[in-house]
């Protein structure tokens, strides 16, 4: 068999269902050797970026292996937006990129590209392969590499001859990775002195990132809130991880969090970081976050440890592992008093919108969860929409809410609900998207369309980038520049042109009517879009690099002068 | 105020792990103040030994993020008393053969080594640690010291267990 054979093979002992792909000169004995492989199916895209987040998608919702399958040069060099946000969500994803053949490698061969350069800072590991021998253990690596640990990206570059070559493969071959070690289980020291602390603390949060979602650990956080009776706040990413429906549940916390998370960061004796990471727009001001908190932390990455705030317990290991290690040790306390102050707080400044001043957002989303009683998997894109809808659309379950936090990429959403529709054919997928975002992968329409995908994609029209524009009223004296989305098309056209269903909402008698007609068609996708009310600003708010207490909790009152944030987003 | 910490760093033999590295260092703003490669023992693995300059507070993160990456087996820091280290230097020196007698009056003292004379020039060639190489090039510097090239540094572990 020749080189291309022995990728679809492993692909195959992978247990690969999807590529996402695009193909190009470098890479077509890869595409060759599927058409004899039809049980991998290949999903052709319009845009190497729409075939990362598409497999990006997919893994979020079913906790697989994302595959991209894409060529040398142009191809390979499109894939990196999405490998960076793989990257920075902890997504396992392996992406194969053609390459020119070994001999022209560096000498400015057509369509060639670096990609194994371009995209080390990005990647968990990558592979240049030289020698069709190590094919099939690196692309086993790669799998291992991806899903195992704190996942992410593996690059795998494939020059042309390398996987045109004749080889017998045996696919024998063992891992050979003696760097890579991966802890599950937690120090038992360390977890004794972490339930000493829990017993001790009276008024606790637990704090709930992907982690506890790619460990697949809900149970066992369910289990440890309800013993102890704390409150838990979840992140963008960590949304799922806690049902945000459980009385226990203070929602969101961070930039855009709930008043009453934020101000449950603020008041608590002790944090519990659980698969969570300490960013930037959860932490704010880092030297006045969670002054008097004891603070713990679990997580697979110990290099995570110390990088932003340094924990006074640390536990390195899987986190389901380490919780169910944690929890025998774990004893009820008494946090009733806390429990009431949070609920105060619960009362006081609820999530809210202004119900006047024609369609909202905010109400689009609210009754999109309240149609779906909170079940439908939701993928967004990057603005106020996605803050919206991580406020508004509650998740319940684990691989429900896709989001790029990290890298925060605009274009995200649509691709990755058309991949997590794939991998979850009987769920309702929402893709919730801007017009901005949506009109940077909306070529991806067709590759929906030619599936018959029922995915719903809503479309949060304001005519403006949105979260950009709040940032200019609110810190640049009003000063609008380069975020007027003049010249936006109809979409419900632009859906009819691939044969799409569409639906225009305009009027906010209309919400429940026309999500109700939306929800109800599954011939394939739709597209709603909703003409919202142009300059809405996403509240409560801390200002980046302010501290958590500094947060806004309704728009400050006009003209009032804000400080320019320090924080850099 | 900025520190200088050297560090083992034991690899797999395979493209692409300096860069790795060299990334790592380079995005928490260390500079690298000298850098040894090469093959270990075992010829699958590569020892390398790295001394930076850079923020005291960022350090063990770095250790930490240098061990996460996947071809690295370990990076080690270590205190100056459990190792021996060791650094090799050549100095050419421009001198007139009037003059030589002062310097190999130096070298001797050094215990340096004359590798290469011509009737303008010397080569000298020494071995220790990185403060005695210092030394021997203060005193060369206003002798006529015209180039230098130094080794970076050696660490090796004391005792029987493995740097």
């Amino acid at each position: 068999m020749n080189g291309a054979q022995i990728v679809v093979e492993v692909l195959k002992k992978q247990g690969v269902e999807y590529i996402f792909g695009y193909p190009g000169g470098a890479c077509m004995p890869i595409f060759d050797a599927l058409v004899d492989a039809p049980e991998l199916k290949m999903i052709l895209v319009r845009h190497e970026q729409g075939a990362t987040h598409m497999a990006d998608g997919y893994a979020r919702a079913t906790g697989k292996t994302g595959v991209v399958l894409v060529t040398s040069g142009p191809g390979a060099t499109n894939t990196v937006t999405g490998i960076l946000t793989a990257h920075m969500d902890s997504v396992p994803l392996v992406v194969l990129t053609g390459q020119t053949i070994t001999p022209n490698l560096g000498k400015d061969a057509f369509q060639e590209a670096d990609v194994f350069g371009v995209t080390m800072p990005v990647v968990k590991h990558s592979y240049l392969v030289r020698d069709v021998k190590d094919l099939s253990r690196i692309i086993k690596e790669a799998f291992h590499l991806a899903s195992s640990g704190r996942p992410g990206p593996v690059l795998v570059d494939l020059p042309k001859d390398v996987v045109s070559e004749e080889w017998a493969e045996d696919f024998n071959a063992e891992l050979d990775l003696p760097g890579y070690q991966v802890q599950s289980s937690g120090n038992s020291s360390s977890i004794t002195k972490v339930a000493e602390a829990l017993a001790k603390s009276k008024r606790p949060l637990l704090y709930v990132g992907a982690g506890t979602v790619i460990s697949g650990a809900a149970k066992q956080v369910l289990k440890l809130a309800e013993i102890l009776q704390a409150p838990v706040t979840t992140t963008l990413l960590g949304k799922g991880g806690f049902s945000e429906n459980h009385k226990l549940s203070v929602g969101m916390l961070g930039m855009h969090g709930t008043a009453y998370a934020n101000k449950t960061v603020v008041d608590c004796d002790l944090i519990m970081a659980i698969g969570a990471r300490w960013d930037d727009r959860i932490t704010g001001k880092v030297s006045e976050f969670c002054l008097n908190a004891t603070k713990i932390h679990i997580d697979i990455d110990p290099a995570e440890f110390g990088k932003i705030i340094e924990p006074d317990i640390s536990v390195n290991g899987d986190v389901a592992t380490v919780l169910d290690e944690l929890l025998p040790q774990v004893k009820k306390i008494n946090t009733k008093d806390w429990l009431k102050k949070i609920e105060t707080w619960k009362k006081k400044h609820p999530l809210k919108y202004p119900k006047r001043g024609g369609l909202r957002a905010q109400h689009v989303l609210a009754e999109l969860d309240r149609l779906t009683a909170s079940a439908a998997i939701i993928s967004t894109d990057v603005g106020q929409h996605q803050m919206w809808a991580a406020q508004f659309c509650k998740a319940t379950r684990e691989r429900q809410w896709l989001s790029s936090g990290g890298a925060g990429t605009m274009g995200y959403g649509f691709p990755a609900a058309i991949g997590a529709q794939l991998g979850n054919a009987k769920e309702v997928v929402v893709a919730i998207v801007g017009d901005g975002g949506f009109q940077m992968t909306m070529s991806e329409l067709a590759t929906a369309a030619i599936h018959k995908l029922p995915i719903k994609i809503l479309i949060i029209n304001n005519r403006y980038l949105g979260m950009v524009r709040q940032w200019q009223q609110l810190f640049f004296d009003n000063r609008e520049s380069g975020v007027n989305m003049e010249g936006n098309p109809d979409f419900v056209k632009i859906g009819e042109a691939y044969g799409i269903k569409g639906f225009h909402l305009r009027r906010a008698g209309d919400v429940t009517k026309v999500l109700k007609k939306a929800l109800a068609y599954n011939d394939g996708p739709c597209i709603i879009e909703a003409e919202v009310a142009k300059a809405d600003n996403v509240f409560p708010m801390i200002p980046a690099g302010a501290a958590v207490s500094e947060m806004l909790i309704d728009e400050p009152p006009a003209g009032k002068k804000l400080k320019k944030p320090v924080g850099s987003t | 105020m900025e520190e200088k910490f050297a560090i083992s760093i034991y690899v797999c033999n395979k493209p692409g792990v300096l860069v790795r590295l060299t990334q790592t260092f380079a995005r928490r703003g260390y500079n690298i103040d000298s850098l040894v490669v090469s093959a270990a023992h075992d010829t699958a693995f590569s020892r390398i030994t790295v001394v930076v300059m850079g923020e005291p507070s960022t350090y063990d993160q770095i250790l930490r993020q240098l061990n996460k990456l996947v071809d690295v087996v370990h990076a080690t820091s270590h205190e100056s008393t459990d190792v021996v280290d060791r650094e090799m230097a050549l100095f050419k020196v421009k001198v007139d053969p009037k003059k030589r007698a002062e310097i190999f009056q130096i070298v001797e003292v050094f215990r340096a080594k004359t590798v290469d004379i011509t009737d303008q020039s010397l080569v000298i060639e020494t071995t220790g640690d990185s403060s005695k190489i210092d030394a021997l090039e203060k005193l060369l510097g206003p002798m006529g010291l015209v180039e230098m090239v130094r080794s970076g540094k050696l660490i090796m572990k004391r005792g029987v267990e493995e740097t």
